[in-house]
């Protein structure tokens, strides 16, 4: 059960190896990466790319709410080790983000377990994205399907 | 108490965070807004009423009738986009 929120990047296979290593419980590790989409926008008669932004965050809640939704997720599911890490700051097109990942017994337990700190980290973890256009700064508003996605996994709450 | 603003509403509050005394009636976080409303034209447009933005008492999210008596923070943002 690690939580970590960091403007450095993180090293993916190292992070694995430290949350697996001596555990031979687990037999199968689901892992998602995030990372920062080359996008295009429309802004009027100009299609602008977007090439950086930079994530705002709130320290303190947001190490607590991602707390709260891995506590969640062990109480949901048989997990053996669970990591998230949680970038901030300036970051460029290509630049890892966030880093989930998951390890049980079993895969399925990791898979859905995996989906669900992505769905709801997105919703529920107090971060907000700042692009940089051409045009200027532009915050980036809620994406209706990420609330459909965090949903979803409410109704399944027995 | 602190108040603290993020992201866009930072900017048009003006502030990231400050220092308030609301008067007792102030009792919720919905009355917290509505109090803060009155503060500058600023407050007025962050916290409009319609306005898409949600609250932490505390670091813990928190809905408007959540009591804020005692409370030694309070946040107000918009919907978040991390991930």
């Amino acid at each position: 059960m690690t939580v970590r929120v960091q403007e450095a990047d993180f090293d993916t296979g190292a992070e694995l190896d430290r949350i697996t290593r001596g555990n031979k419980r687990i037999g199968g590790l689901a892992v998602f990466v995030g990372l920062v989409r080359e996008m295009h926008v429309r802004e009027g008669l100009h299609r602008d790319r977007i090439d950086a932004l930079t994530l705002e965050h709130y320290p303190g809640m947001t190490e607590k709410a991602l707390e709260d939704i891995e506590a969640e997720a062990n109480k949901r599911w048989p997990l053996e080790a669970t990591l998230i890490v949680h970038r901030y700051g300036r970051l460029e097109a290509g630049d890892r983000i966030v880093l989930v990942a998951v390890g049980s017994p079993h895969r399925e337990a990791a898979f859905e377990a995996c989906e669900f700190l992505v769905d709801w980290l997105k919703t529920k973890a107090p971060f907000w994205k700042l692009e940089e256009t051409p045009a200027g700064e532009k915050w980036v508003g809620a994406h209706e399907g990420d609330d459909a996605a965090a949903a979803r996994w409410e109704k399944r709450r027995q | 108490m602190k108040v603290r603003y993020f992201a866009w509403m930072k900017r048009t509050v003006g502030v990231a965070d400050e220092e308030v005394a609301p008067p007792a009636d102030v009792k919720t976080v919905g009355d917290l807004v509505v109090w803060l409303r009155g503060r500058s034209t600023g407050h007025a447009e962050a916290l409009a009423e319609g306005a898409a933005f949600g609250a932490a008492v505390d670091q813990r999210t928190a809905t408007f009738d959540v009591p804020i008596g005692g409370a030694r923070e309070v946040a107000f943002f918009p919907p978040f986009t991390g991930g």
